[in-house]
């Protein structure tokens, strides 16, 4: 059990109010047809899995509902980050 | 240590004073073995187990970070069932029901098995459906299962809560009779007994930290007791399969959830079978000791953690009281979790790798306790014979990228 400060409500709320939804930065290939049958299966199955500090994506699903960004440690749970989309990407992910 | 268990043993060592011997044997590593296997938790062991007896391959170690029984193998709740639907998945985990069956009498060493029934609830008229479809599926594979409806359950679980009152109210359930649970950790302690007896090496607080690649193939793995060379190596790490990858440079298709049980005090007997639900997510058996031993689900995010949020435990709790009322008196003595490596498909990955001699046995999510044996069965000949044991085939990792999925969520889901 941990909280997680929304970005958008702009305060700490019980992680019960959030819903997980996987790794951060998997975009959608832009051009999918090119993809080899391997790439595809990464793209939609294969996981970093990371144990450690762990870039993912929550939602705020009984907030505003909006998705975000979460650093968090998929070792002790704590939440080290948040930002929106627009202020970090997976260029600029510490 | 004693080779053999027996009543005459059992008399020479309790009139020696109970000075009984050490059951598995400390090994510390050589530095060269034909297989090491990357993990010591039940299927680990068992994988070695079977090397040793069925592929004549004696000269290999189990290397655990740990303790023996430390890990999921004495974490999950103990239940053995092989009704899956699929012929893939029906027939790898019968493989391993039919191994359950002579267990003990093969291990020398009782696993306490006790094929005490199953009963997977139905709560909506799409769940019957379901159910009937699986149950003919496991007919059709040789499974034994038989639908029932709610009145023969309330006739065999008195204290269930059949009322039609209730958010989602029972309306029958399969129940396989074959189908039980087993003590598990009792299940990796007979395992490394019986592999050690033939001459496999037990390894424990042995943290494997780097797996050697030369050209493609593997040589050996760097552990925190010195380096072991092999050319085989098989990674049986669970929860931490992911991260053993990483170290040959493999990514796998499996992410880690905490996966949360917990048990009461002990009590009289009063729930003779397994009970289990996926519909309102719980599930829950009697262990030998009395304590009922409660299943919860997974949690969402991804965690090395073994512990879970409470909202999981509150929503199980609140399930297992709904189908019994008369459990609300009753005290928990401990709560815990493990960590569980999930597949997309809700099946394990039973294959080698694009590394030459490097083989995985992980993704078996939250339901891997029931096919220790028939996994670490099909997992030896595998290795032993570097080509997929004939019910592991369908579970190599290129599944992924051919799509020839296995889709075992209705069978397996949350609920194992």
């Amino acid at each position: 059990m941990f909280s997680i400060h929304c970005p958008y409500c702009k305060e700490p709320r019980d992680q019960n109010e959030f819903s997980p939804a996987g790794e951060a930065f998997i975009a959608r290939p832009e051009n999918p047809e090119a993809l080899s049958d391997e790439q595809w299966a990464d793209y939609v199955f294969y996981r970093t899995n990371l144990k450690g500090d762990h870039w993912e994506q929550w939602v705020h699903t009984s907030g505003c509902r909006k998705y975000f960004l979460v650093k968090r440690s998929t070792i002790s749970h704590e939440v080290i980050e948040v930002a929106t989309f627009e202020e970090i990407d997976s260029e600029n992910a510490s | 240590m004693q080779k053999k268990y027996s009543w005459y043993s059992l008399l020479k060592a309790g009139l020696a004073n109970q000075d009984w011997d050490k059951a598995i044997p400390s090994s510390k590593p050589k530095s060269k073995y034909d297989v090491i296997i990357i993990g010591g938790g039940g299927h680990g062991l068992a994988t070695a187990y079977y090397l040793a007896k069925e592929c004549g391959i004696t000269n290999v170690a189990v290397v655990e970070k740990g303790y023996i029984g430390g890990g999921n193998t004495g974490r999950n709740t103990t239940i053995i069932r092989s009704n899956y639907l699929r012929d893939e998945a029906s027939s790898l985990y019968e493989h391993s029901m039919r191994l359950w069956e002579g267990l003990s009498e093969d291990l020398n060493f009782n696993v306490m098995f006790s094929q005490r029934g199953v009963y997977n609830l139905g709560h909506t008229l799409q769940d019957m459906r379901d159910i009937e479809r699986r149950v003919n599926a496991n007919v059709l594979n040789g499974v034994d299962a038989v639908v029932v409806d709610h009145k023969e359950i309330k006739e065999q679980i008195p204290i269930i809560n059949t009322s039609k009152n209730v958010r989602y109210p029972i309306m029958g359930a399969s129940f396989q009779a074959r189908a039980g649970v087993a003590r598990h950790d009792g299940v990796a302690w007979g395992f490394a007994r019986a592999a050690s007896n033939l001459g496999v090496d037990i390894i424990q607080n042995c943290e494997v930290i780097d797996i050697e690649v030369e050209e493609g193939r593997v040589k050996g793995v760097k552990t925190t007791q010195g380096d072991i060379m092999a050319d085989r190596v098989g990674c049986v790490s669970a929860g931490h399969s992911s991260v053993i990858a990483r170290m040959a440079g493999l990514r796998l298709p499996v992410e880690s959830h905490p996966l949360q049980a917990f048990v009461s005090e002990a009590m009289k007997p009063i729930l003779h079978t397994v009970v289990m639900s996926n519909a309102v997510h719980g599930y829950v058996s009697q262990s030998d000791k009395g304590d009922l031993v409660i299943g919860a689900g997974i949690d969402g995010y991804n965690s090395y953690a073994q512990r879970g949020s409470a909202k999981i435990v509150e929503h199980c709790a609140a399930a297992i009281l709904e189908l019994f009322p008369i459990f609300s008196r009753v005290r928990m003595n401990r709560q815990w979790g493990g960590i569980v490596d999930v597949c997309p498909d809700a099946c394990p990955v039973i294959s080698p790798t694009k590394i030459e001699g490097l083989y995985f046995n992980c993704g078996w999510g939250t339901g891997g306790f029931k096919a220790t044996p028939g996994s670490g069965n099909v997992f030896a000949h595998t290795i032993a014979q570097d080509k997929q044991h004939d019910l592991a085939v369908p579970f190599h990792i290129d599944r992924f990228t051919t799509g020839a999925l296995i889709d075992e969520h209705g069978a397996a889901g949350v609920a194992h």
